[in-house]
């Protein structure tokens, strides 16, 4: 049945972080981006205190990778989940708070979501159980390069076997939460690197390096348009060596599928970024809302649209638009917990979310006037804040490009 | 929790109204559009699926199933994708039954509702848009006074679809000032002194439909022609059902285009390659099959929120100002992914470009 009600846990779960939000996020937000490169301290204790305890429910194993699984009878009848969705509703939650401090937040995140996806058991004990103990750590995902983005099947980093070792050298840029992954704690990195470079996009697998390991070493930290508060590393490996045990996936190289599965995990986080740029969007439509009410500006829904001031018009639209962006995110969150193929409809709510919400907020801006360009104010900064969602974890015409495969039915061939 | 799976009964309904679609309404759509009429016998076969007022309780006579607005949606986007003009055609019946069902007093139901239990198709339909370009449905222009213990409606209205053959028009009409709840509708006969039915419309697009101009002169009404008597209607939430019901007949036709657009742009081939492998064309496709599945989750939600009981203004209006436009941008897509050949009537993307275009203009024409 067509169904727009919550479920009751995440309902509730999405109440708590909501007041969480408002209360730890949002105070600090200006602050956070005034001093880039600085911890959200309180905020960075508080939640890992929260996500340690098991306090956050199911929003926290769902960032830490699902360690949870393991208490639950493997013989009880499946019941449809409703974690994806209730990972989405948290994201949105916490980016309305503030989307830089949520990338700061300690977990798994990305590399986590590597190992929950590829890794063996083994390998999810060894990794994940950290986060669960002890002080706040992260987790953090190394593909992109000095000379490849979008395209991470150009990949040069290079993974040699050694022995019982594979031997990591080559450079990674961009990594979110490199820093606090590799430097600040005991986390790790999930690093893509190809050990046959002739075997092209199957030839790339991912490595866990963790924090300390030799030939690991932080060059910098990039100075951003917005998130500030989330750092974004570049990473060198010189004769980085680790485990073999730290591969993940298969070490075979296999040309008919070896990418695709490391390619799944977007299923999983490119709604989640869809659902933080939603979260920025709110914010700002709030905010623009709140201050027409206070200026006595009423949005006449029902009349008709000719008679509707331009401003109305605008905000409508905004409104309209950041709302589709949200039921599509939701809807390829439901599929995932679903056991439903959502590779399309991840991208479709990503490229959505990235441009409604770029947009909205640009829009925002400029509907404020002196206001809204003022660093007294937040607009501005959701504005930065949120054009990384139509960048990172894929481009809005990468997505493009994998809805139009998708839909006129192309391999990467056919359709580049 | 939150679902986006129809019910096994919905899924029913769209397999029928696909399969109806595909035999009765997509072979016959053209020819009906350059005929400026309905094909033969369409409306009594589109009354035999008996599905635009099945929500008829059975005390009168109905199918008593359940009312929905989700269930008119997903009904709706079927009938858009098969052909528009059809489509607004079979749900005419519903733009009087509906509102007699929610609104009308027990002697309005028992007087009226056997109209639409029948077998044959109901002469009756519902006149709202009026000929100006200020036409606003908060502030109609048509006015209806009370004069001892009658009214008298004066005024004219445009777009009455299937108007030629109505023997019943449920007239809507302003008692006081602007808003909403001033708006009230009357049971108008056909032979009414004063009402004058115009010629069939010539309109850009929807040609097959049948819709005509009323003219009222001071057309005199008892008392109870007044739709839930002293209590009257929700105009509000008639409107809301409305625009659920326009927006999912525009995203069957955006489906329509953008099935058309694939199927072509594979087809085509231009530079020693399908056009649909160059990113020009496959990003205006992108974009297309992205903006229709947007459109139709607004749509659901919006008529969700209407099976809570909500009135739904903004959820709906919402939804309708972006369904209008998607409808359009999607459909002009599909006649530029065509060139040329797009702009020729041979082929079906002129034709949903030019019914697209009066979405802006179909208020208060179709109801589920």
């Amino acid at each position: 049945m067509i169904d727009f009600e919550h479920h009751p846990v995440v309902a509730q779960t999405a109440m708590m972080i909501s007041q969480m939000a408002a209360s730890m996020m949002r105070p600090v937000a200006r602050e956070m981006d005034e001093h880039e490169h600085e911890d959200p301290v309180a905020y960075i204790n508080f939640m890992y205190d929260v996500m340690k305890s098991g306090a956050g429910g199911a929003a926290a194993t769902q960032f830490t990778g699902g360690s949870r699984k393991k208490d639950q009878d493997p013989n009880a009848p499946k019941k449809p989940g409703f974690g994806n969705v209730l990972g989405a509703v948290s994201i949105e939650m916490m980016s309305w708070g503030d989307a830089g401090i949520y990338l700061a937040t300690p977990v798994a995140g990305l590399g986590g979501a590597a190992v929950a996806a590829a890794g063996t058991e083994e390998q999810k004990e060894r990794f994940l159980k950290r986060f669960s103990e002890g002080e706040p750590k992260w987790g953090a995902m190394a593909i992109t390069e000095p000379g490849c983005g979008s395209d991470s099947a150009a990949i040069t980093a290079t993974a040699r076997r050694d022995g019982d070792d594979y031997v990591l050298d080559g450079v990674k840029i961009f990594v979110t939460s490199g820093k606090r992954a590799i430097k600040d704690s005991n986390g790790f990195v999930v690093v893509w690197a190809t050990v046959d470079k002739s075997a092209g996009r199957a030839g790339i697998k991912s490595f866990v390096v963790e924090a300390g390991t030799p030939g690991m070493t932080l060059l910098g930290l990039e100075k951003k348009h917005g998130i500030r508060c989330s750092d974004t590393a570049q990473i060198v490996f010189e004769n980085c060596r680790v485990p073999k045990e730290n591969l993940l996936g298969s070490p075979e190289v296999d040309l008919n599928k070896g990418f695709k599965g490391v390619m799944a995990t977007f299923d999983a986080t490119r709604p989640a970024v869809a659902a933080s740029a939603i979260g920025i969007g709110r914010a700002a439509l709030e905010f623009v809302k709140e201050e027409l009410d206070k200026a006595g500006v009423k949005l006449r829904y029902g009349i008709n649209p000719h008679k509707l001031t331009a401003r109305e018009r605008d905000v409508m639209d905004m409104e309209a638009n950041l709302k589709a962006a949200w039921l599509l995110t939701l809807k390829a969150a439901w599929m995932s917990d679903n056991k439903k193929h959502n590779n399309l409809e991840a991208s479709i709510c990503k490229a959505k979310a990235g441009l409604a919400v770029t947009q909205l907020t640009q829009k925002a801006v400029e509907l404020m006037g002196p206001l809204g360009y003022s660093r007294d104010i937040l607009l501005e900064k959701w504005m930065r804040d949120a054009k990384i969602n139509d960048i990172f974890e894929g481009t809005q015409q990468i997505n493009m490009l994998i809805i139009a495969r998708r839909i006129l039915g192309y391999g990467r061939d056919q359709l580049k | 929790m939150y679902s986006f799976e129809p019910t096994e009964e919905q899924q029913s309904i769209i397999d029928t109204v696909r399969d109806f679609a595909k035999t009765e309404m997509r072979p016959k759509s053209m020819e009906a559009d350059e005929k400026d009429a309905l094909p033969e016998g369409f409306l009594q076969k589109s009354w035999d699926l008996g599905l635009a007022v099945a929500a008829i309780p059975e005390a009168y006579g109905g199918s008593g199933i359940e009312r929905s607005a989700i269930t008119g949606a997903l009904l709706a986007e079927e009938l858009g994708y098969g052909d528009v003009a059809m489509g607004i055609a079979t749900l005419v019946p519903a733009l009087v039954a509906y509102p007699i069902v929610d609104y009308g007093t027990e002697e309005q139901k028992k007087k009226y509702l056997p109209l639409f239990t029948g077998s044959s198709f109901p002469k009756a339909t519902a006149a709202l848009v009026e000929p100006s370009m200020d036409f606003d449905a908060t502030d109609l222009t048509t006015t209806a006074r009370k004069r001892g213990s009658s009214y008298v409606i004066s005024g004219k209205k445009c777009l009455v679809p299937l108007g030629s053959s109505a023997e019943l028009f449920l007239v809507f009409a302003r008692e006081g000032g602007a808003g909403f709840e001033n708006v009230q509708a009357f049971i108008v006969p056909r032979g009414a002194k004063g009402l004058t039915v115009g010629e069939k419309e010539k309109n850009m697009g929807v040609k097959a439909l049948d819709t005509v101009r009323l003219t009222l002169e001071d057309v005199e009404v008892p008392a109870d022609a007044r739709l839930g008597g002293d209590k009257g209607i929700d105009f509000e939430k008639i409107m809301s059902f409305s625009r659920i019901a326009l927006s999912a007949l525009a995203v069957g036709v955006s489906r329509a285009a953008l099935d058309h657009s694939v199927t072509y742009a594979k087809e085509r081939t231009a530079f020693g390659e399908a056009i649909g492998q160059r990113q020009a064309v496959a990003f205006m496709i992108a974009d297309m099959a992205l903006e229709v599945d947007a459109t139709r989750v607004l749509v659901w939600e919006a008529a969700w929120h209407l099976d809570k009981g909500e009135k739904g203004t903004q959820e709906t209006y919402l939804t309708k100002m972006y369904s209008d436009k998607i409808a359009l941008k999607v459909t002009d897509n599909a006649v530029q992914v065509m060139g040329g050949h797009g702009y020729i009537r041979e082929n079906p993307v002129e034709g949903w470009l030019r019914h697209a275009r009066g979405f802006t203009t179909f208020d208060g024409m179709a109801l589920v």
